[in-house]
């Protein structure tokens, strides 16, 4: 039998949303390191975005449940810790469709350019921390809604 | 002591100050002061545990013995624990826990500093990976170390207090042994009286800011790091911490 290409199941890994924010996939949050073929067994390179994130083990459960519907029998998942995950493999589609969503995408200066609710640029942070270990807390001071900033690492 | 020995009790110094100190800021969850507080110190204590899985997991696989993360964290007893003693004190009010924070985030940022460039190169992913989030736990402790040092007569007080008592346990931190020196001489890790100059310029520089003064005194509790003598309080966290995995050994979900 054939194998699917590496180009198909990055492809595949593509329609899988992220379990905590899910209007980007794996592939827009970068994650999904490498995808290749070892003998009959698809292997598949992950790296985690925060070591302690509870969502890592359901991504991990996700790719598995995603590649098998699609007919892989011989699937490995691998953990790469280094590089370790940065911001800066997030796709630029991945970004624009954080901002949609009302979460303000990762800027290397260190805070959000503008609200992604009302495009002010007249923001203040709240806590380096949010509702998930990737986000920290800003709020509008023009439109005086608090807002997610994903924070850039 | 072989350089593997001596590399799985450093691993476990590694894994079980971020372990405790994860267990001691969970307890807080549901009881800070305010909401962005509780939320700033349960991702705390997420990453702590995150990494504790990583050094505790690695110690095992040194090992080789066939003991993972989990049963090393839920089935030892206290005296095979290697954390520091500043980990294990008692929370006290939210400003002698975020001083606490403060004082260990300082120390562990620039150790994870050099142990990105360990010799050994599991130490050096996990160290590089940890040290990304340790860098937001620094600059939240001491952004609160300054706001409430140099804050109202009461905030000020108590953060005064909390220093005076946690103060003796950071000596600890840059005290040495065969371990050490082994870690040392394999390049693996540094020698961790190298490590207080960089720490007092810190440490020294925001309690400045923050309108706090170190206490005049060299005296240093010890005997976490080497396992010799625990405080009390470490079993008391360890009846918590274990009771599942001791009343129901080899539970899951």
């Amino acid at each position: 039998m054939q194998h699917p290409s590496v180009e198909q199941v990055w492809d595949w890994l593509s329609a899988v949303p992220d379990p905590e924010i899910p209007v980007i996939s794996l592939t827009d949050l970068g994650i999904i390191r490498d995808v290749e073929w070892q003998g009959d067994t698809l292997v598949v390179t992950v790296t985690p975005t925060y070591s302690g994130c509870p969502a890592t083990s359901i991504i991990n459960l996700d790719i598995e449940t995603a590649l098998r519907k699609k007919g892989i029998e011989k699937l490995e998942l691998k953990r790469q810790l280094s590089p370790a995950w940065t911001t800066d493999w997030l796709s630029e589609d991945g970004k624009r469709k954080l901002e949609e969503y009302g979460i303000a995408p990762p800027q290397p200066a260190g805070g959000p350019d503008r609200c992604p609710r009302c495009g002010s640029q007249n923001v203040e942070k709240v806590s380096q921390f949010g509702s998930t270990p990737c986000k920290a807390s800003w709020r509008c001071k023009d439109c005086l809604e608090p807002f997610d900033y994903f924070k850039c690492i | 002591m072989t350089r593997d020995e001596a590399l799985f009790e450093y691993l476990l110094r590694l894994g079980d100050n971020t372990l405790i100190l994860g267990h001691r800021v969970s307890e807080w969850c549901g009881h800070a002061p305010v909401l962005e507080e509780d939320i700033a110190l349960a991702n705390t204590a997420l990453d702590l545990i995150g990494q504790t899985q990583l050094w505790l997991g690695l110690a095992g696989e040194v090992e080789g013995k066939g003991r993972d993360a989990d049963t090393l964290a839920f089935l030892r007893d206290a005296w095979d624990f290697r954390n520091l003693l500043l980990v294990e004190v008692p929370n006290g009010d939210f400003g002698r826990t975020l001083m606490r924070q403060f004082l260990f985030d300082a120390f562990h940022s620039i150790l994870l500093g050099k142990l990105m460039k360990s010799s050994e190169p599991r130490v050096a992913e996990i160290a590089e990976k940890a040290s990304k989030e340790v860098s937001y736990h620094l600059e939240r402790s001491a952004d609160t170390v300054v706001g409430l040092g140099d804050g109202t007569g009461e905030s000020h007080a108590r953060m005064q207090a909390a220093l005076d008592y946690l103060w003796p346990y950071v000596g600890e931190m840059f005290t040495g042994d065969e371990v050490d020196a082994e870690m040392a001489d394999a390049g693996i890790a540094p020698d961790p009286a190298s490590l207080r100059e960089e720490y007092d310029a810190l440490v020294g520089k925001v309690l400045a800011e923050a309108t706090l003064e170190i206490p005049d005194s060299q005296f240093a509790h010890k005997g976490g790091k080497t396992g010799s003598m625990h405080t009390e309080h470490l079993g008391h966290l360890l009846t918590q911490m274990q009771w599942l995995q001791r009343a129901y050994p080899g539970a899951s979900w």
